[in-house]
């Protein structure tokens, strides 16, 4: 028989204490690593940015529009190859609890800017010449079990009115970490009717994209598109891909934080509950830790049986509750695909609730082994129970 | 006469209890030859648990030298100790002391984890102590299947599986009825008898004591 057996024996005296325990921890992770998920969801569109592509917005606020006139200063910037416009439209499909990006774009750029949205030439030469038509992400024509040909009705909230495109394309992202949600159709569509409707309205954009010759000029082709503008009635901030992307996450900072916040708190849960538990087991064996310094263990064998206790139901604990992450996490990005696109369990989640369930399990050992090893074994041999 | 196994010499024993020094041994000496078995008598309170916890390095004096086998455990350090203790004492215990959740076998083979024997070796310990107290056929029974007495045989198969020079016991027939109890005590005889070991028994009872070759009393932490 060896140390470890005893600690296995010992983990198996209160099999109800220890279940729970181990189910607790479980659960615990399990939590951490869909909070993890989350908040790694939230930045999944800033990992996932372009280093060649720079956006530019209106200097105040990404809501207010640019005009379609700048296009075409922008693009004589030099390191800019090319350039295309985005309007937001939002609107209302079926009803306001399904949210997935709709966006009025150039159907003659949108996929040349953004290769990593895979359309066929086919579904692209349709959509290119049917001013209704739109191209959706294979997510969303999965979800509202749509197909080439399908009608969408879609009543717009920005843009009033009610606004019907013909599916034409369904793109396929080009790996895991492009979003395969949203919904592209024609600004011309848009335009044309703003321009009966709502003229004050018509000839603008919401944000232009650029491809640059080189990432490292950047900041100079940058400030060089701003200054065109500059003090005009529509200043531009020019920024990168990412923090374009990052400062649609900043607007949900303090919900991140929350979240960064309660998966931390878990943890304390989880050193709490295994804390609660093994000072019970050691406050429990005092004479039994005794007996065995009287048999010759030493502060070192008393506190290995105690650590290893400790650390055996966190790490059983941390895996199961690693191992439920998964199942939760793609039930939950499921049910919530129009808000998360990407909802993927990262490996640096996995790692941190390794390493949470590995302190928690030697942190929670702690007082209990001082205390074990400091008693005095007349003072532990007195002890009842 | 045999060579004292046992040398306390001018052993004082004072307690700490909250503000008050409470003076258990007063400059006690006594010499246990080898291959004796003594047994300590005294009203409660009187030190004989403290003098057998000192003899079995378990608890350290006040002042004074307490010399085992010609090492003045005194003087050794924790481990030091606890590394002596496991080759050099087997503790009985008035309630066993037995881990519930180990068999009779692993409860005796616990002493035998400390040291490099090999697997079969210290199968082979376990199964001679075993032998010796009468359980071979219980080794795999847990102390919550076995009686009293049983429980107290398999405590002592652990005290000598590592075949210790000197056996303390604290009242090792205190929990046990009178059968039990005599068994107990003619195994204890054995031990001494046929092993050689020197045996110091700490009891209240004198028909417990009247089995050893010794008896001393203890009064107010001095031997009479």
């Amino acid at each position: 028989m060896k140390v470890l057996k005893l600690v296995y024996k010992n983990l198996l005296r209160h099999k109800l204490r220890t279940a729970l325990t181990v189910l607790g921890i479980a659960v615990a992770v399990m939590a951490f690593g869909l909070l993890r998920t989350v908040v790694t969801a939230w930045y999944a569109g800033v990992e996932s940015s372009s280093v060649n592509r720079l956006v530019t917005r209106h200097a105040v606020s990404f809501i207010f529009p640019l005009p379609i006139a700048d296009q075409d200063q922008i693009a004589k910037v030099p390191g800019i190859t090319d350039i295309t416009h985005f309007t937001w439209f939002q609107g209302v499909y079926i009803d306001d609890q399904q949210f997935f990006p709709r966006v009025a774009v150039d159907p003659e750029k949108i996929f040349a800017i953004y290769p990593e949205f895979l359309i066929t030439p086919e579904e692209l030469a349709v959509f290119k010449k049917e001013r209704n038509s739109c191209v959706i992400g294979e997510k969303t024509a999965l979800k509202y079990n749509l197909k080439i040909g399908d009608m969408m009705s879609v009543r717009g909230d920005i843009y009033p009115g009610e606004w019907q495109f013909i599916v034409r394309g369904i793109y396929k992202p080009k790996d895991k970490a492009t979003d395969a949600t949203q919904m592209f159709f024609h600004y011309a569509y848009l335009d044309e009717r703003m321009r009966q409707e709502a003229p004050s309205r018509a000839g603008q954009v919401g944000w232009y994209v650029m491809t640059v010759d080189n990432p490292d000029h950047a900041a100079e082709i940058s400030a060089a598109v701003d200054a065109l503008f500059a003090n005009s009635r529509a200043e531009t901030k020019t920024e990168t891909e990412k923090a374009f992307q990052q400062s649609f996450v900043s607007l949900s900072g303090t919900i991140i934080t929350s979240l960064k916040f309660i998966s931390y708190v878990i943890i304390g849960i989880i050193l709490l509950v295994l804390a609660n538990t093994i000072v019970m087991t050691a406050r429990e064996r005092i004479r039994e830790y005794a007996v065995l310094k009287v048999l010759g263990f030493t502060s070192f064998h008393i506190s290995g049986l105690i650590f290893g206790e400790s650390l055996f139901i966190a790490m059983l604990g941390g895996v199961t509750g690693i191992g439920l992450t998964f199942p939760v996490c793609r039930g939950f990005g499921e049910a919530m695909s129009s808000f998360f696109p990407l909802f993927n369990v990262e490996p640096s989640t996995i790692a941190l609730s390794l390493v949470f369930s590995v302190s928690v399990g030697v942190i929670a050992a702690m007082y209990p082994a001082v205390k074990s090893v400091q008693t005095k074994i007349v003072d532990g041999l007195r002890q009842i129970g | 006469m045999n060579q004292p196994i046992v040398q306390v010499r001018n052993v004082t024993k004072n307690y700490r209890r909250d503000d008050f020094e409470i003076p258990v041994l007063q400059n006690l000496s006594i010499d246990v030859p080898e291959g004796e078995f003594l047994a300590l008598m005294g009203p409660s309170g009187s030190g004989k648990t403290t003098l057998l916890n000192l003899i079995a390095g378990i608890d350290r004096p006040t002042s004074g030298s307490i010399v085992i086998s010609g090492t003045d455990i005194a003087t050794l350090g924790e481990s030091a100790l606890a590394k002596w203790r496991a080759n050099h004492i087997g503790f009985i215990f008035q309630f066993y002391n037995l881990l519930p959740v180990l068999t009779a076998y692993e409860n005796v083979e616990l002493p035998l984890i400390l040291t490099n024997l090999s697997k079969k070796e210290k199968r082979e310990h376990v199964e001679a102590a075993l032998s010796v107290v009468g359980l071979a056929d219980r080794m795999h029974h847990y102390p919550r299947q076995l009686s009293g007495g049983q429980e107290q045989r398999v405590a002592i198969a652990r005290a000598v599986v590592t075949d210790p020079a000197l056996i303390v016991a604290d009242e090792p027939t205190g929990d046990l009825d009178k059968k039990s109890a005599d068994e107990i005590l003619i195994l204890l005889e054995r031990l001494n008898r046929e092993f050689k070991k020197t045996i110091v028994m700490v009891t209240h009872d004198p028909h417990a004591a009247d089995r050893a070759k010794k008896i001393q009393h203890l009064d107010k932490g001095e031997l009479s």
